[in-house]
């Protein structure tokens, strides 16, 4: 009984790829009868609310020239679910952050939910965005929200837009009023092992990973190649911690990862925190991830790679707000604004930040790839031939399932 | 050979360090658990107490910026709810296990909504002693830095060990564990030695809890715990009620948890999901090995819902 316990405790706790799992607990015998009739309930709710947005929008319209009516102008509603706390110095902060730079839009109004798990709760929480908040534009930021909780909101609220953080949706499968997006966030681990490669003096670097899925993977490899631009002979070592957030598992394998030399730590987990403190504690460098982790080790922080949504989100406002269609797929790098780089710490020498503004001047410009040939996988496959380069929008890159060769680590 | 390069022998030394660092919550919930089981009830509530212990500790040390009034806070606020859980279960026909589900699950929300505006501030962490001084290694240094809640849980658990034998105190709640009425022949109370008991016994889990957020990992999250509660609580079972066995059982998981990680960090990298399950598959062979299907499971109170 205890480890049944244990296992519903911690659905709650699972962010990515976690969703074939609760996709079997979703059955429809769970949803429970009352529920059903109280979604008619909502129905005729959302009817009756459909029509007064509907009349509020016309009167939005009518009235734009007349700031007397701006009250009837609170255009629309915004919805974000997180799946972890909102400022946890990682994944949903940033997330957060993007949501908090709309709030100054007029007319354009947040509602927000933390802590929702990858379960039939997240489709209540959009409904009850929907249906009593009147949203009409959610964005579920977790991977597994997707499939099947928001694409069944997608058939239930044809009228709404869902716009999902990652890379799922697919025109020939999914429906028009859902839609993806997402960064190539690479390029700044690229930038990051560039710093590390210049400060690290026992040339070893250490990456602290939760699953080895393409995303991190690509994350990894980034980071020992951007080390190797500086020094080919830089070794990176990788633990995979198996869970997106385990906070005493994270903190051993940083330990573990500085106890064998280790001395410029970053990681991909959802929250960075105690990797950030426990590497810092210890007296490496780090490079952060997700967020800016620089209050927490101002002394030892590098430079980090951070989402910038604020500027995803205030383009998709900003069409909604124009009555333009929204964007279904939507990617971009450090060259859009969908990526920046925190400030470089107090630690990064001058001829590492001479490398690193070159480099990300050359990043802007385009194009710019980091996998490319000859290089090999660290099995001695051959990954890319002479002449070979993967861009950051190369589709192939979204399969990745090697570690290069000078990454110290298994995908297995 | 190079001071930063330990090679193979960063394994051994990982699982030393990690049993160290990590068992001491387990420690402290697994002892705590252990005098409430005695006693006859079982406090499945304990997770949620530990992230209770861990925000009190960590918004009290902040605001105060000692960490000591913050390790008090937490068990201060352990004890309430152990109380609490304690009080409850002396009515008539209340099921001890369903309210520590409630009490885990309202501890952590209590703990998320109070612990909110303290996830981003730092508070001071709680001393260790540097046992490593003799080394020159820095890893070993490292390893052997011991936190002063460890020794106390060292030192608690042979107290314990010894009470529950030797003092009257430990009889009388070894009585009421194993028979309410043969308690209430003697002139005790049951119901007022499992509330004492019970209280306790989360004053513990939450000094467990500040050990989480004040030193290791040393922060306030909302995911601090992952859990660990709850497998302490299975830990008692484990270790046959005996608080030596609590404290060995819960080194063997700090050691086994730290050997994932350790065995990466030099290179050994397949399968590590597999080194991730040791700590349970051990569990497993020492449970099969050590139960008999011809009689019951040895040192188990008596008056405990789950061998009654």
């Amino acid at each position: 009984m205890l480890i049944l316990l244990y296992k519903f405790y911690f659905l709650n706790w699972h962010s990515d790829c976690m969703h074939f799992l609760e996709k079997a607990l979703t059955d429809p015998e769970r949803v429970p009868q009352g529920s059903i009739n109280m979604t008619d309930r909502f129905m005729l709710s959302r009817r009756q609310l459909l029509k007064t947005s509907a009349a509020g929008a016309a009167l939005g319209l009518a009235s734009a020239a007349f700031p007397v009516r701006r009250a009837f102008a609170a255009a629309a509603t915004v919805g974000f679910i997180y799946v972890g706390p909102k400022d946890d110095y990682g994944y949903n902060q940033a997330h957060a952050e993007g949501a908090a730079a709309l709030k100054g839009i007029e007319g354009i109004t947040v509602v927000e939910e933390e802590n929702v798990p990858e379960t039939v709760d997240v489709q209540k929480t959009m409904e009850s965005m929907i249906n009593l908040d009147g949203a009409s534009l959610i964005f579920p930021t977790s991977f597994g929200y997707f499939d099947p909780h928001m694409l069944a909101m997608c058939a239930k609220f044809p009228d709404v837009q869902f716009r999902h953080c990652g890379g799922m949706w697919d025109k020939a499968k999914h429906p028009m009023n859902a839609g993806s997006y997402f960064g190539y966030i690479g390029m700044g681990q690229y930038l990051n092992g560039v710093v590390a490669g210049h400060t690290s003096k026992t040339k070893k670097l250490g990456f602290v990973a939760a699953k080895p899925i393409p995303q991190v993977l690509l994350n990894i490899n980034s980071f020992l190649l951007g080390a190797r631009s500086v020094d080919p002979t830089i070794t990176c070592q990788v633990i995979f911690t198996g869970e997106w957030s385990l906070a005493v598992k994270e903190a051993e394998a940083t330990n573990a990862l500085v106890d064998q030399g280790a001395d410029v730590v970053t990681c991909h987990v959802d929250s960075p925190k105690v990797v950030v403190e426990t590497a810092a504690g210890r007296g490496a460098f780090v490079c952060g991830y997700h967020a800016n982790q620089s209050p927490l080790a101002p002394e030892k922080y590098l430079t980090g790679a951070e989402w910038n949504w604020a500027k995803v989100y205030k383009m998709f406002v900003d069409d909604l707000v124009a009555g333009k269609p929204l964007p279904n797929f939507t990617r971009g790098g450090l060259a859009d604004g969908f990526v920046k780089m925190s400030p470089l710490g107090p630690a990064v020498s001058e001829p590492a930040r001479k490398q690193f503004d070159a480099t990300l001047a050359e990043m802007m410009k385009g194009g710019f790839a980091v996998i490319k040939g000859p290089l090999n996988s660290n099995k001695g496959a051959v990954v890319a031939t002479a002449g070979q380069a993967f861009p950051e929008n190369a589709i192939e890159l979204e399969s990745m399932d090697y570690l290069v060769d000078g990454v110290v680590g298994s995908t297995a | 050979m190079d001071a930063t390069e330990i090679g193979l022998w960063g394994v051994p030394l990982a699982i030393l360090g990690g049993a160290i660092r990590v068992s001491t919550p387990f420690i402290f919930v697994s002892l705590g658990e252990a005098i409430t089981e005695r006693s006859g009830r079982i406090n499945l509530g304990l997770e949620g107490t530990l992230i209770f212990g861990a925000m009190t500790a960590y918004a009290v040390a902040v605001m105060t910026n000692s960490p000591w009034l913050g390790l008090l806070a937490a068990a201060a606020a352990g004890l309430c709810f152990g109380l609490f859980h304690g009080w409850i279960c002396k009515f008539p026909k209340v099921n001890d296990i369903a309210i520590g589900i409630a009490l885990m699950l309202f501890g952590s929300g209590l703990a998320f909504f109070f612990g909110k505006p303290f996830i981003k501030p730092k508070a001071p962490n709680l001393p260790a002693i540097p046992f490593g001084d003799w080394s020159d290694i820095p890893q070993v240094q490292a390893a052997l830095d011991v936190n002063v809640l460890f020794l106390i849980g060292a030192v608690l658990s042979v107290v314990l060990w010894w009470a529950f034998r030797n003092t009257r105190a430990g009889l009388i709640l070894r009585v009421v564990g194993d028979s309410s009425d043969a308690a209430r022949a003697m002139g005790l109370n049951p119901n007022t030695v499992r509330l004492i008991a019970t209280g306790v016994g989360g004053a513990l889990a939450g000094i467990g809890g500040a050990y989480l957020s004040l030193y290791y990992p040393g922060s306030w999250t909302e995911r601090i715990s992952s859990g660990q509660g709850l497998m302490a609580v299975a830990l008692v079972i484990f270790a046959r009620w005996n608080p030596l066995g609590c404290f060995a059982a819960a080194l063997l998981f700090g050691g086994a948890g730290a050997l994932g990680p350790a065995l990466q960090s030099v290179g050994v990298t397949q399968g590590y999901y597999l080194f991730y399950a040791a700590p349970y598959i051990l569990t497993l062979i020492i449970m099969i090995a050590t139960s008999s299907p011809t009689r019951s499971l040895a040192g188990a109170p008596g008056e405990l819902s789950i061998t009654k």
